[in-house]
């Protein structure tokens, strides 16, 4: 699978509360939520976005709260997959079970400028920055994820082992 | 082996586990809310699954934005009332029962020492106080938990903190937690089992240590554990529904790293916005007029959070203009301060009385904060927007400096009344 998108960029820590501020969270319908993704650091991001773009963002991406609507509101929003040195945990497994597709890769943050074109292969987690032509290496998905996504995600994947 | 790795191998069936492991664990409680069941409900349901793992142990609390604050939140706490109904979940706490899930569960003994908890809500890891592996995850696997009763971990690496020396007056567990995630970071303890050791944790309260391992998830921590003894036993005893399992670390157990601090040079923290790492000590602070002060949640929302901010502001007036809110955080909490005065004591000094919610630690209700306002807050965390508009500061401490700081309209020491 490619993902091909433009790069929108954000800073080390973005916490769930910036991805999707709690005042949203009396809701768990994607469409509303995508509405308001980012809202708190770009109040206009989830206009300008397309599909498929791609978010680069500095170290522990989706610190803080457990709220899964994070990743719901970036994948309804149209993102195409999040790349960034390191994840906050429950974000890192809360993205796997929503089938957002993210990328660790220590490099990347200083080298792809917001605007550039990407493209990610998911297989490889080859990263091509198709302006500039730098390619980067993501991380290998641990095994066990990798069965989650084949499986279809966790659900799925409990359903056939029970 | 950590204490860690001992609840991970004896849920998993193994006689030993090793950092990075994966392991498939029996989960012996799990929680969700009203901001974070709904989901996991829907998945359950579409799932095509009749009957959940356990009815009784499984909690489901609604007490983010209780009393329901809008039309769309009291859609999402009645999902939970339908399917605790419908499926018989013994432990739904709704109403005039509910209160912050974080005291509620070990107030109510539902969660024991030796346990492997998890909860659709990252302060999960509070009661690893209690010596219970707990950590938060997401919707999705809770909803598996919900189906089969167990899930998946990697084992993570322990650090382990051993605090020393001798408290300085108004230091307590806030303290400690806020200084150590000072120390290592937001990350510092990214997918680690962080653990409080040592002897000033010896003698620390149930309530400093539910405290400390509230805020490990500030650090990244998957878990922050206590090693279970007198002072857990004592809590435990007369609530337990179960039978506790008391791990501890052995001698010879492996850490990533270990960090001793001398406490003694510790003094109270404020965290600054707009991340729980940016502390320094009260000293250090300056002039920082406030708007609001808010007593309460998972973190420092317990009685003896309370009777040490009462103590402070008794007798005194919360600053002209700044807005005091006290939230008890569960129903007993609120008898309890009530039969003793406290509550009492913070109306006499004009605070606001709330019911037992999160409330305003998320910017839920009940004290949302407005442009440009500032707070200062016995919670966990002050990201940008955490408690109201994007463009408002929060300010973390404990709730001596709280109450201090409301009686002088800025952050401030008691030593300064």
């Amino acid at each position: 699978m490619k993902i091909k998108g433009k790069v929108w960029k954000f800073g080390e820590n973005i916490d769930t509360d910036v991805i999707i501020p709690a005042r949203y969270l009396n809701t768990s319908d994607p469409e509303e939520l995508a509405r308001h993704c980012m809202e708190d650091a770009d109040p206009d991001f989830s206009k300008k976005i397309k599909p498929g773009d791609i978010i680069v963002a500095g170290k522990n991406f989706g610190c803080g709260s457990s709220r899964e609507h994070a990743p719901i509101a970036l994948k309804a929003a149209g993102i195409g997959c999040v790349i960034a040195p390191s994840f906050a945990r429950i974000f890192y497994r809360n993205a796997f079970n929503m089938g957002l597709p993210i990328f660790e890769c220590d490099g990347i943050f200083g080298g792809i400028r917001a605007g550039d074109e990407v493209e990610v292969n998911a297989d490889t987690g080859e990263i091509r920055d198709l302006t500039t032509g730098d390619v980067f290496t993501a991380q290998p998905i641990p095994p066990f994820m990798q069965e989650l996504i084949s499986d279809g995600g966790l659900i799925p994947h409990v359903l056939k082992n029970l | 082996m950590t204490i860690a790795e001992k609840i991970l191998a004896a849920h998993a069936g193994l006689d030993s586990v090793e950092p990075g492991q994966l392991v498939k664990v029996d989960v012996d409680f799990a929680l969700g809310n009203d901001i974070t069941a709904p989901i996991a409900i829907k998945t359950f349901r579409q799932a095509g699954v009749k009957t959940v793992f356990d009815r009784e142990r499984l909690a489901l609390v609604s007490d983010h934005f209780v009393p329901n604050k809008d039309i769309m939140s009291a859609e999402q706490a009645r999902i939970l009332r339908e399917f605790a109904a419908e499926h018989g979940i013994v432990h739904h706490y709704d109403g005039g029962e509910s209160g912050v899930e974080h005291v509620l569960l070990p107030e109510k003994g539902l969660v024991v020492p030796g346990d492997v908890v998890i909860g659709a809500d990252s302060h999960t890891c509070t009661y690893g106080a209690m010596g219970t592996f707990a950590t938060g995850v997401g919707s999705t696997d809770l909803a598996a938990v919900m189906i089969t009763g167990k899930t998946w971990f990697k084992v993570p690496r322990s650090i382990k903190f051993v605090y020393r020396g001798n408290l300085r007056p108004w230091v307590g567990g806030k303290d400690l937690i806020l200084y150590t995630i000072g120390d290592i970071g937001v990350d510092g303890a990214l997918y680690m089992a962080m653990e409080f050791t040592g002897p000033v944790i010896d003698s620390m309260s149930m309530s400093g240590r539910f405290t400390m391992s509230n805020m490990a998830i500030e650090a990244g921590g998957k878990v922050g554990l206590v090693s279970p003894d007198d002072t857990t036993l004592n809590y435990v005893t007369g609530r337990a529904v179960r039978d506790s399992v008391l791990y501890r670390s052995d001698e010879d157990a492996e850490y990533a790293r270990v960090i001793d601090y001398d406490c003694s040079e510790i003094e109270p923290q404020v965290a600054f916005p707009h991340l729980p790492e940016n502390t320094r000590g009260i000293s250090k602070v300056g002039n920082i007029p406030l708007d609001q002060v808010v007593i309460g949640s998972c973190t420092n929302g317990r009685l003896e959070d309370l009777a040490l901010a009462a103590d402070v502001i008794s007798g005194k007036k919360v600053s002209k203009g700044l807005r005091l809110i006290v939230l008890p955080t569960t129903p007993t909490v609120y008898m309890q301060a009530l039969r003793e005065g406290i509550l009492a004591t913070f109306m006499n000094a004009g605070a606001v009385i709330g019911p037992p919610t999160c409330g305003p630690c998320l910017g839920g209700h009940m004290g949302v904060l407005a442009r440009g306002e500032r707070a200062l807050a016995t919670t966990n965390r002050n990201f940008v927007g955490r408690m109201g508009h994007p463009k408002s500061e929060v300010y973390l401490a404990n709730p001596a400096i709280a109450a201090a700081s409301a009686v002088l309209g800025r952050i401030a020491s008691p030593d300064e009344l």
